[in-house]
């Protein structure tokens, strides 16, 4: 997750973020000790993990959960929590 | 060159920043009044109440308010303008921080006075002089005069592009603001002219930009914005003079960053913010009629820091006396003393310093207490050493 910081003169003054909706560029899964992984042949699409997750790291594609979004996911465990059938598991990174 | 200015009216100094408020015409001021400074803001509202302005004039509940709601319309690309003093200035301690890390171009007229407790109300510089590391660009004013220009001076210097950083535009209490003179105005038209129109570079009302003020900024960025600052106020150090040289131009004063009085050949200087210049003057003259070469030395520009232009006033100087209204508990005299004796290490000068900390809680100072000094300097020369470094300068002792 090593990303080449901009120097000083290289970033706006005062600390103003002058795009909207920019905070998927800032790059949280690096935080992550935990990741989760699923078990694909136990999850019934119930979306319960998309609707917890904090992080809106759940990837979901015409209905059904396909994944974790690696670079946000900051390994909580929520999903694995509130999954009824236990189909996630957090695995150490 | 030189532009008429009008007739000598007699205005005091809060009289002379609302009139100079009322030219300037700001889109938002919030504001709380807080003696000295109240007459600012209270003859401000009756320009506002006549339609003499089309300012937005808030009137909050607190200083934390007024700065706070300063940063709310600044932010949103208006000329916002507050005012305050003393304690007001403390209660708005977090939100001044706040303003010139935001890069906001806020101008704050301070009538200084002394800081509580025990509770004062008079002239010292314990006020501003604790805020001298918080970001603001400070100006010390002598008299009303220059309370007037500097506060129409201040918002061109805030909003200058390159540097971005609020102003304090200092008097002091009662004995500048409340002191009736005979001050000149400029014409309304020229001005609103040398001030321009305000343009933000990101308004939060530009809702075509969206812009994010104040967002959280860790151990990755953080450090890189208070460098941005840094270098904001060394710029300062480079702009300021284009301004005063626009200035100058227009209304046909003269400004820098020091004020000197009889240095030149000077073998004795006091330094010494706003009107406590004056009494040294009337002294200066004295001393000179009977032979002593003594001279002035009166920063305006506090922050940035103008040391080059310090060390050079000072090159002839053999023993230096710094005057200092506002005592910093460091245990190694005032704010002024501290760094002009820094400044003083890396050059290739070396005049004997020594400190007075003076008229504190609106004690005065009087011409014979300035005489004491030179008087003193005189025994440091003959001495060649400062046997007190830290004098307290009319206390009873």
């Amino acid at each position: 997750m090593a990303e080449k910081k901009k120097n000083w003169k290289e970033i706006p003054i005062g600390g103003l973020i002058l795009e909207a909706g920019n905070a998927k560029e800032y790059k949280t899964g690096g935080w992550r000790t935990f990741r989760p992984e699923k078990n694909d042949k136990k999850c019934i699409n119930c979306l319960m993990c998309w609707m917890y997750c904090p992080d809106s790291s759940i990837k979901v594609e015409d209905g059904k959960m396909t994944g974790f979004d690696y670079e946000h996911c900051k390994g909580c465990g929520i999903c694995a929590s509130v999954c009824p059938v236990k189909c996630i598991d957090m695995k150490k990174e | 060159m030189a532009q008429t200015k009008s007739k000598k009216i007699p205005l005091t100094g809060d009289q002379a920043v609302a009139t100079a408020m009322k030219q300037i015409d700001p889109d938002v001021v919030a504001a709380y009044p807080i003696t000295p400074q109240t007459e600012i803001v209270m003859y401000f509202s009756n320009y506002v109440a006549n339609g003499q302005v089309s300012t937005e004039l808030i009137p909050v509940e607190s200083e934390h308010s007024a700065m706070s709601a300063c940063v709310g319309a600044s932010a949103a690309g208006a000329r916002t303008m507050t005012a305050t003093s003393a304690n007001g200035l403390a209660l708005m301690w977090e939100i001044v921080y706040i303003a010139a890390s935001l890069r906001l171009p806020i101008v704050m007229p301070v009538v200084n006075r002394a800081l509580s407790g025990p509770i004062n109300i008079h002239c010292d510089h314990s006020d501003t002089m604790g805020a001298r590391d918080s970001g603001w660009l400070q100006i010390y004013c002598e008299n009303g005069q220059e309370v007037y220009e500097n506060t129409i001076l201040a918002v061109r210097i805030a909003e200058h592009k390159n540097i971005l950083l609020p102003v304090m535009v200092c008097q002091d209490g009662f004995i500048t603001s409340h002191a009736v003179e005979g001050i000149q105005l400029f014409d309304d038209k020229k001005v609103k002219e040398f001030v321009g129109e305000y343009k933000s570079a990101h308004p939060l009302l530009d809702v075509e930009h969206p812009v994010t003020y104040g967002p959280l900024d860790l151990q990755d960025y953080y450090f890189e914005h208070k460098r941005q600052q840094s270098e904001a106020m060394r710029g300062a150090l480079e702009i300021l003079p284009e301004l005063f040289k626009e200035f100058e131009k227009t209304f046909g004063t003269k400004y820098d960053f020091i004020d000197t009085y009889k240095l030149e050949d000077a073998d004795f200087a006091i330094v010494a913010l706003s009107s406590t210049a004056g009494t040294a003057r009337g002294v200066i003259d004295e001393l000179r009629g009977r032979g002593v070469k003594a001279g002035l030395l009166r920063p305006r520009v506090f922050r940035p820091f103008p040391k080059e232009k310090i060390i050079h006033a000072l090159k002839n100087v053999k023993v230096v006396g710094v005057l200092d209204r506002a005592e910093s508990f460091s245990a190694e005299g005032g704010p002024l003393y501290t760094e002009i004796k820094a400044a003083l290490y890396d050059s290739n000068i070396n005049p004997l310093v020594t400190n007075y900390i003076y008229g504190l809680g609106g004690r005065d100072i009087f011409p014979d207490d300035i005489k004491k000094v030179y008087s003193d300097l005189g025994v440091i020369l003959k001495d060649k050493k400062v046997s007190n470094p830290i004098n307290y300068l009319g206390s009873r002792e």
